[in-house]
């Protein structure tokens, strides 16, 4: 476990090129474009039980990774926060792995309660979710991740009428803005205007992380969107990240959005990542 | 001639909505969705009397079949309802990822499947659904027969932790099964026992089945006609046990007969006891306005086709 949060951000990213290097597969980029999200979030700001782990999450906040394939960065920071061993992670995208290559509760993974990896979908299930809470009067909230680029399947656009139509205001989902996608910088493939105007259209609440990989910006931004719940309005946060944050020759291109490091590749980023609490044995 | 009789037609959807209410007062996880067809469903008495575990999505089909799979993060039982075309094609990927190989407890219930959906036309008579579902793993699919047959379904899959495909339509049909007969997923029911052919059937192509029984025991021929209702798993033992004894089968559905029961009996027994089969289903084409009656007529689904194709069989 951590001595301090600040030493986390660098050892998951550690864990995320080093996963993907072993099985040359994988999507570093924006695992590493939201590496302080997910510290944030599971060793700040969730409340949230590692194990036993219960899938219906009940008295507990709730996550669900849209964008399913930044898989190595949920991987890692579930592991760190003692959801299944740390030495699992060797096994990522391996066969007869519980860490399939997109997250699923299929081989019953503790930490992972729906399959993503078909973008759009993760909206939708976390709205029910979240629904599911207020039915049992359980007043923890549920939480959300999307790519920028999945704003583009319309489902999401279908989850977040209804979640602002009817008032599902125990629910922050977070857009990872990257501004990248697999065929390049969503300027050129499908400019998405202003994300957060479309959400305030569609009836949320919006605010804005600018320094979306800055841990601290990062979590305290999160609290304030939790302050923003509870009133009649689901909340969107929209944060500005750099996907492949934290290696200088990786950071701000589409380019490892979905492609493994080289050897050399490796040892030059990890050179750039100090390694703060041991990595996982290989 | 075969022991069954109409005691009044109606509405296989109208069964689903009386076993949703017997639910809802029953079963306090039980909630339902319904994508803008509340009415065509017959959803409304449930919405009237539970409206806070009544959830009208809109016509957002994806969205509905996601936020089902994530009412189930909690305990609860989701029935989802809308026509079987937009339950199925529409959402695939949907119950495919998020209910399917999430092992959600999503009851995935579908009204006016088929051709006698009628006027509508082919845009919604879907006759791919049944090959859709049963295709993916870990789904059970079921077409009750009538009224009684698909409330007590409607209530049996609610005690069946696992994803459901329910199937039903939209025309009054002949409400012939008991009113009290309990639902057993998977398990087939023999209506009339016979020697000479074995006729499967599953949905509305039951009744026609019994009364091609009748016309052909009339010309001396004993037709043991099964009741399919559970597609998928299979009641393997009740076909092999009627096959042993009747050696040829013919299969009656209203649906493609690619994916469908028909395939599914015939992969069967091509596995486990090879016999002559003969499919009454559509064959590989959409289908057309017009009533339920004149649509099963000329696609060649009715009580008379059925009586062809066994002729057919008995000659082979």
């Amino acid at each position: 476990m951590a001595n301090s949060i600040q030493d986390l951000p660098s050892q998951v990213r550690r864990d995320i090129l080093r996963m993907v290097h072993a099985v040359q597969s994988g999507h570093p980029g924006g695992s590493m474009g939201c590496t302080e999200f997910f510290v944030a979030l599971y060793f700040d700001i969730l409340r949230h039980q590692a194990s036993p782990f219960n899938m219906d999450g009940s008295g507990e906040d709730l996550f669900f990774l849209s964008n399913g394939h930044i898989s190595p960065v949920f991987y890692s920071v579930l592991a760190r926060s003692g959801y299944f061993p740390l030495d699992e992670l060797k096994t990522f995208r391996k066969l007869n792995s519980r860490l399939q290559g997109h997250p699923t509760t299929h081989e019953g993974l503790p930490g992972v309660r729906i399959a993503s990896g078909s973008l759009g979908q993760g909206l939708s299930v976390a709205v029910g979710a979240a629904q599911a809470k207020k039915l049992a009067g359980d007043d923890r909230l549920v939480f959300t991740l999307h790519g920028d680029g999945e704003l583009q399947e319309g489902q999401i656009w279908e989850a977040a009428l209804y979640a602002g139509s009817k008032k599902v205001d125990n629910l922050i989902s977070t857009i990872d803005a990257n501004g990248q996608q697999i065929d390049g910088s969503t300027d050129d493939v499908m400019p998405m205007g202003d994300i957060g105007s479309k959400f305030i259209a569609f009836g949320w609440d919006v605010m804005h992380i600018q320094e979306g990989n800055d841990l601290e910006a990062v979590r305290s931004g999160i609290l304030q969107a939790i302050a923003m719940t509870g009133k009649g309005k689901p909340v969107c946060v929209v944060m500005h990240t750099s996907m492949g944050h934290g290696v200088d020759f990786m950071a701000g291109t589409h380019k490892w959005h979905g492609i493994a490091p080289s050897d050399e590749q490796l040892a030059a980023a990890l050179a750039q990542l100090p390694e703060t609490l041991g990595d996982y044995p290989a | 001639m075969h022991p069954y009789t109409d005691s009044g037609s109606k509405d296989t959807r109208s069964g689903f909505g009386a076993g949703l209410l017997e639910l809802g007062q029953s079963n306090p996880n039980v909630v339902a969705l319904c994508a803008d067809l509340t009415g065509s469903l017959k959803m409304d008495a449930f919405a009237a009397e539970f409206p806070e575990r009544f959830f009208q999505t809109g016509i957002a089909e994806a969205h509905m079949i996601g936020m089902a799979a994530g009412l189930t993060i909690g305990g609860k039982i989701p029935f989802t309802g809308t026509f079987a075309n937009f339950s199925t094609g529409r959402v695939y990927d949907q119950i495919r990822q998020s209910v399917a190989y999430s092992g959600k407890n999503v009851k995935i219930c579908a009204s006016h499947a088929g051709l006698t959906l009628g006027e509508d036309g082919a845009t919604h008579q879907i006759l791919e659904d049944i090959g859709l579902m049963k295709m993916l793993p870990g789904m059970t699919v079921i077409s009750p027969c009538d009224y009684n047959q698909t409330k007590a379904a409607t209530i049996a899959i609610a005690e069946y932790d696992g994803p459901v495909y329910l199937r039903f339509g939209r025309p009054k049909v002949p409400n012939f099964t008991p009113s009290n007969a309990p639902f057993v997923i998977g398990k087939a029911d023999i209506l009339t026992q016979g020697s000479d052919v074995t006729i499967c059937a599953n949905g509305h192509l039951v009744w026609e089945a019994l009364e091609a029984a009748n016309a052909l025991e009339a010309e001396g021929i004993q037709a043991e006609v099964i009741n399919f209702a559970t597609i998928k798993p299979l009641d393997l033992e009740s076909l092999l046990a009627s096959v042993g004894k009747t050696g040829r089968v013919v299969t009656a559905e209203e649906h493609q007969r690619n994916g469908g029961l028909g395939d599914s009996i015939a992969q069967a027994l091509g596995m486990h006891l090879p016999s002559p089969i003969e499919m009454v289903a559509v064959n590989d084409s959409f289908g057309e306005s017009g009533t339920p009656a004149q649509l099963l007529t000329k696609y060649g689904l009715d009580a008379a086709n059925i009586v062809a194709a066994v002729k057919r069989v008995m000659n082979r």
